[in-house]
């Protein structure tokens, strides 16, 4: 401000710092800082003493990858100091591997490739203990050995399939309450409205736990748990926003409040963010084998998620959209699963799996907040009986149909 | 819709179930063995199991820094400095120096280790039945240390704390002084405390006292048993004779056709209850201790606890490369596996 004030002043008076301009002084402190930075790792920072004690050694292995005579570890550096992994153990044995440059550190933040030879038996499990320089050992658990499967096409179609069938199939059969809620009463709408706020209330918790859960397996040097509230804030905060354009542009175009298509897209587009979590959960679990496919797993997914197809078209009830528009909906709320499951199986990072599994659910909060307006009885309350019980009615049916589909 | 890609999805996990299944053996019961054969080449191309354990890309340790190689070890016998006392006996004399060291346990891994002279295991102090022996300790080391020999010895010269001249601080000394006895093959280690530490750290050697008369002319070789810590969560993660795992892998222990070998083998590991010897392709005398003349037994395999040693004697009928191992397979392949060579 008051260099912004000097500028204004400053033909009048002629004085030197008139005639810096305003951007000049935003970036002198940013000069100062960098000069002082160069300066002290110059002087090898003076004053302060080499930390004591030995090197922090933190490795977290992020992907295992089992081919026949082969287990292949990506391991990122976790830790304050750079790792040398020298030799490498799996079941009490060493083993030949090989990983970059034998001399060679993997540095903070950083990752490598360790590939090591060893005749493992599919169905049994093993301990990896990677060596350091300093003699620390870091284990690894492989509970359950299972070939990690080719990522050909044939894996990208099955994944595919595996996405379509748990995420677009169920959505769009769900979307098929339209007409059925078309035709309700307003009272009845308001109960179909708790419901989908109960529904999506229990996946908000569902993708925190399962955040939390992928975030504490794998490397924290990115954040680790802070990952998944971070990206529960960003998304909330990114759909606040996008809500507001929409509601800002209904207002110049003289229409009144956000409408019922554009909160069916907000759900549409919350339920895609949750889906992508549930795609991931697949994917990465079909890749270690942890994943039986079958009929089960697909009924249970089905019944789970035709539920989210109901959520999105409670909202548009009273303005029936076009099929187009049906289909396109049912696409952003299904299809991510389909691209989860590819990123799942193929590169899964528990930070990004973390963050987007948080995004999911701040995303879900952001909608929740949306659809309570549309449960306010004519006095204004929203958490009357009937809406109270259509919250628990759609707790209960999704934590029932949970219960089908544990990965 | 869903029912026709159930059916899809539903194979491909029978397919799957197929591969896992364990009962393949009982099948292969009544398959013939031509069968059995052909089904099992279908895994041919798995690779793997047909490498000995080893270290990364077969890399050895750099035995020249570490000051030591294991294969010099094996022949190295330290006599010391002897004179003849007026009464006629013979003076035996050592100077052990501690010291600690960082040492190359494998490839690329540093130990931070406590060693006497510089080694691990430290000089073979060998002496004959009956002399007079004389050590001169001196501690070079950041911590206090002693050392205890086994033997027949008075109270005091036991290099135990609180007896004699008890735990020797940094930059001391001391001289202990005992009779050679009994004959036979002994060690001796540090005893401050916390002994175990002292003794994982590397702080041990083989003692070697020989009978009057001279047993049979043979190769000798002296194996200590050992392993390192190198996380310190009271478990080993390496095990080796001589300290170097795998080094006889890489360097065989050379030997002659038909040509009497004495292996002098001590276990000194600690962290593990047992350890072992097994010969491939050969059969030994065992001589518990060494303070024996007359074998205890012939086999292929003796176990020993920690402080226990024996002398085998072992002659190669046929040149070629023969193992030698712990038989607790984890030991071996966590390093204490080699090879000896024979040739004519």
């Amino acid at each position: 401000m008051e260099a912004r004030g000097a500028v204004e002043r400053a033909p009048g008076k002629g004085s030197f710092s008139g005639r810096i301009p305003a951007w000049l002084w935003g970036l002198i402190p940013l000069a100062l800082i960098a000069i002082a930075v160069a300066a002290f790792a110059a002087l090898g920072g003076p004053g302060l003493e080499k930390r004591t004690g030995p090197p922090v050694e933190e490795l977290a292995v992020e992907r295992t990858v089992l081919q026949p005579g082969k287990i292949e570890l990506t391991v990122r550096n976790d830790g304050p100091d750079a790792v040398q992994v020298s030799q490498v153990t799996v079941n009490d044995s060493f083993a030949n591997f090989t990983a970059g440059d034998p001399d060679s550190k993997v540095e903070r933040l950083r990752s490598e490739r360790i590939e090591i030879d060893y005749p493992w038996v599919e169905g049994e499990a093993y301990s990896i203990s990677l060596v350091t320089s300093t003699g620390g050992a870091i284990d690894h658990e492989i509970p359950i050995a299972v070939e990690t499967p080719d990522t050909d096409l044939s894996f990208y179609a099955l994944m595919a399939l595996l996405g379509f069938y748990v995420g677009v199939i169920p959505i769009t059969l769900g979307m098929l309450w339209l007409p059925f809620v078309r035709r309700v009463s307003e009272r009845t709408i308001r109960v179909l409205m708790a419901l989908t706020i109960g529904l999506l209330g229990f996946l908000a918790i569902d993708a925190t736990l399962e955040g939390l859960d992928v975030a504490g397996g794998g490397s924290q040097a990115f954040g680790g748990p802070a990952l998944v509230f971070l990206g529960g804030l960003v998304s909330y905060l990114v759909l606040t926003a996008v809500n507001a354009h929409f509601v800002e542009r209904s207002e110049r175009e003289r229409t009144s409040g956000a409408s019922g298509g554009q909160i069916a897209m907000l759900v549409a587009i919350a339920i895609g963010l949750h889906n992508l979590g549930e795609g991931l959960a697949i994917g990465s679990a079909y890749a270690v084998g942890a994943l039986a496919l079958g009929a089960f797993l697909v009924i249970g997914f089905a019944l789970h998620n035709t539920t989210e197809g109901l959520a999105i078209v409670a909202p548009v009830a009273k303005s029936p959209p076009s099929i187009a528009r049906l289909i396109v909906l049912g696409l952003v709320a299904g299809a991510p699963a389909i691209v989860g499951a590819w990123i799942g199986a193929s590169a899964f990072n528990s930070s990004v799996a973390a963050f987007l599994l948080g995004a999911g659910a701040g995303a879900i909060v952001q909608v929740i907040q949306q659809l309570v307006p549309s449960i306010r009885d004519r006095s204004g309350v929203a958490l009357q009986p009937l809406s109270v019980a259509g919250i628990l009615l759609g707790f209960a049916i999704l934590y029932a149909t949970s219960l089908l589909v544990s990965i | 819709m869903l029912a026709s890609l159930a059916p899809v999805l539903g194979a491909g996990a029978a397919a799957k179930a197929g591969l896992l299944t364990p009962n393949g053996a009982a099948q292969a019961k009544e398959a013939s063995a031509e069968a059995t054969l052909a089904k099992a080449s279908e895994h041919a191309h798995v690779h793997g199991g047909d490498e000995h354990p080893g270290f990364r890309e077969g890399a050895t340790v750099d035995h020249r820094a570490n000051g030591f190689n294991p294969t010099d070890l094996l022949r190295d016998f330290d006599h010391g400095k002897t004179r003849r006392l007026a009464s006629g006996r013979v003076l035996r004399e050592w100077e052990l120096i501690a010291y600690d060291k960082e040492i190359e346990v494998a490839p690329g891994v540093k130990f931070a280790a406590w060693t006497y002279n510089g080694r691990i295991p430290g000089p073979t102090l060998r002496c004959r039945e009956g002399e007079k022996l004389r050590i001169k300790f001196g501690n070079g080391s950041a911590h206090p240390h002693t050392i205890h020999f086994h033997g027949i010895h008075p109270a005091t010269m036991d290099g135990v704390p609180g007896l004699g001249a008890g735990v020797i601080p940094p930059g001391k000394t001391v001289t202990y002084e005992f009779d050679a006895e009994p004959f036979g093959l002994h060690l001796y280690h540090c005893h401050a405390l916390p002994l175990a530490d002292h003794i994982a750290k590397g702080m041990y050697g083989a003692f070697i006292i020989d009978p009057k008369r001279d047993r049979p002319r043979a190769d000798e070789l002296v194996m200590v048993m050992n392993g390192f810590d190198t996380d310190f969560d009271r478990e080993n993660e390496f095990y080796a004779v001589n300290s170097i795992p795998f080094a006889h892998m890489h360097d065989p222990v050379k030997v002659k056709r038909d040509e009497l070998v004495r292996i002098y083998l001590v276990n000194v590991l600690e962290h593990d209850l047992l350890n072992s010897i097994h010969i491939h392709g050969n059969f030994f005398h065992y001589y518990p201790t060494g303070t024996s003349l007359e074998p205890a037994e012939f086999t292929d395999t003796i176990m020993q606890c920690q402080g226990q040693r024996g002398i085998l004697e072992v002659r190669f009928p046929y040149t070629g490369k023969y193992m030698f191992h712990a038989h607790q397979s984890e030991f071996a392949q966590l390093g204490w596996m080699g090879f000896f060579e024979v040739t004519e």
